[in-house]
């Protein structure tokens, strides 16, 4: 079943394009993430989610219920952490979470105290003496302390330190082993190809590509450092080329069987042929897709 | 009603300084009067010989004599001003202040209805008032039955209530516009100090005389509530009617519109 699922979501702002015919499906029980440079449109995409935005054209479903027509029902399931945790001055970390419980019905005090106990949170603190990482843990726990059964985060580690980032990430997995969908935005490559089971690439408003990280990873590019050599040769299919003293590094996604025919007539004394790191390759899909598209 | 007492409780330091501040303005008025009283049938004449100025401000019908014509001049300074302003300031920022604060994006993807949510704040807004003019009232009240002229007050009930009506339409226009807009301040000290002077101009020539059906303060004039002892049926349906258009703007804008944060 799909606990999320976009069918051409559109919204422009005006003129000015946020997100262009997105099309996601996150199954159930899916640490799915979102990849995609800033501005991008995955903010875009996860406010129009949320009911702050309204979609220009497209629909969207969570939990098999319309995103407009149901909002109520489907914001009561969902925790959401904001990519810049912003909350109510004057009020301490207590209070805002208290406010946040009440707001849902819910007596969330047990779970909170977990968290904040496992995220080293004072919940004395003013909201307005925390520091960025401290306020990014605010919204954590605000995200994860109804228990919800989707969980959508804008860009969630940043401001925390690796300590932190690594709490997060167990509190997460402990929580998708329970049964919960995780949909994470990042541009943050590597947080995602450690952690999620399916991911989707968005560039200029629209959807690269979007599978499971492991068929992500096998798209047939590879990385080639030829060393000893005097240029980068002039293949077709070459993306990424890098020369530098005598060595020469570069992507091919051509056929295999050619490049060994076509590497005979280069000039090298070591050759090194393997597959590209997560990293590589969506910079790959940043790149070439997004500017062919 | 979660929403409403967040509002109230982000609202108590406003409502307390603006109550303190105008309170303390209200109560020096009305406790200076015995000091005045011996001298206000002279200046009586003065007062109400000065022309348009004395039109302006509805002295030429008043009777300085009598502690009611004293206090709605008075009240008209202090509670007419300095209530509308805080009720404007209040209102004006009671929508826009979540996407200014960035807090619009906290709020508004918690399971509770965008209606809903306009609504408790509404409910805020004029409770606020509310309490702001029961301050003022009571002060009115301590004060009076002080110098001695609590007979007086049965006259000063209009006057207070027609204020309180004043600054709640006044409130819910800028609760409307709130929702169109980022930040306000300056809008809302506009419109409470711009109705104010329209109703000045207004008694001053009778060509504009159509603009005391655009502002509040036509139907708390204190020259027109002592004479006539009722509030004007007219400009009164004209500013709840303002009211209740703004206010529903504010339902219908803000289940609509895009957050942005």
């Amino acid at each position: 079943m799909n606990v999320l699922l976009t069918e051409d979501l559109t919204k422009f702002y005006g003129i000015h394009r946020g997100i262009e015919n997105v099309c996601l499906s996150v199954g159930e029980g899916d640490f799915f993430g979102f990849i995609g440079p800033n501005g991008a449109g995955k903010s875009t995409t996860i406010r129009t989610l949320l009911g702050l935005l309204s979609p220009t054209s497209g629909r969207a479903e969570i939990f098999g219920k319309d995103i407009l027509r149901d909002h109520l029902e489907i914001m009561s399931e969902i925790g959401y952490l904001p990519s810049e945790a912003v909350f109510y001055n004057g009020m301490k970390v207590r209070d805002i979470l208290s406010f946040s419980a009440k707001l849902r019905k819910k007596d969330c005090k047990k779970e909170a105290d977990e968290l904040c106990e496992r995220l080293e949170l004072d919940q004395e603190r003013k909201i307005s003496q925390l520091s960025l990482g401290n306020r990014k843990k605010v919204g954590i726990v605000l995200a994860l302390q109804h228990r919800p059964r989707l969980y959508i985060l804008d860009e969630p580690t940043g401001g925390l330190d690796p300590l932190m980032q690594q709490e997060f990430y167990s509190i997460l997995q402990e929580r998708n082993k329970q049964g919960a969908t995780i949909f994470l935005s990042s541009h943050i490559l590597s947080e995602v190809s450690k952690y999620c089971s399916h991911a989707a690439v968005i560039r200029a408003g629209k959807i690269l590509v979007s599978d499971s990280v492991e068929k992500l990873g096998h798209t047939g590019v590879k990385r080639i450092v030829l060393q000893g050599t005097d240029k980068i040769p002039q293949f077709a299919h070459i993306s990424d080329p890098c020369f530098e003293n005598g060595t020469a590094k570069f992507l091919y996604d051509g056929d295999q069987k050619e490049l060994i025919s076509l590497l005979a007539d280069v000039p090298f004394t070591d050759i090194s042929i393997s597959d590209p790191d997560f990293d590589e390759i969506f910079m790959h899909y940043y790149k070439t897709e997004g500017d062919e598209k | 009603m979660t929403v409403f007492f967040h509002e109230m409780k982000r609202g108590s330091q406003p409502l307390i300084i603006c109550s303190v501040v105008v309170s303390f303005m209200l109560a020096a008025a009305i406790l200076l009067y015995p000091q005045m009283e011996p001298q206000m049938s002279e200046m009586e004449g003065m007062l109400a010989d000065m022309g348009s100025f004395s039109s302006a401000f509805g002295m030429d019908k008043m009777n300085f004599s009598r502690f009611p014509d004293y206090f709605a001049i008075e009240c008209g300074n202090t509670v007419g001003i300095g209530g509308a302003i805080f009720a404007a300031l209040t209102g004006i920022s009671m929508l826009c202040k979540e996407e200014k604060e960035k807090t619009a994006e906290f709020l508004f993807t918690h399971p509770v209805s965008r209606c809903r949510i306009v609504f408790e704040k509404l409910l805020a807004l004029i409770v606020q008032i509310v309490i702001f003019n029961a301050v003022l009232s009571a002060v009115t009240v301590l004060s009076s039955v002080i110098i001695g002229k609590a007979s007086d007050l049965a006259d000063m009930w209009l006057i207070l209530l027609a204020y309180l009506i004043l600054e709640t339409e006044i409130a819910m226009i800028c609760f409307g516009i709130s929702s169109f807009i980022r930040s306000g301040i300056g809008i809302g000290i506009g419109i409470a100090v711009g109705m104010y002077f329209l109703n000045i101009i207004s008694n001053i020539t009778e060509d504009v005389k159509f603009l005391k059906y655009i502002t509040p303060y036509a139907y708390a004039d204190g020259a027109e509530l002592l004479t006539n002892h009722y509030i004007d049926g007219v400009y009164l349906a004209i500013g709840i009617t303002l009211a209740a258009v703004c206010a529903a703007a504010a339902f219908f804008r803000t289940a609509k519109k895009d957050i942005f944060c």
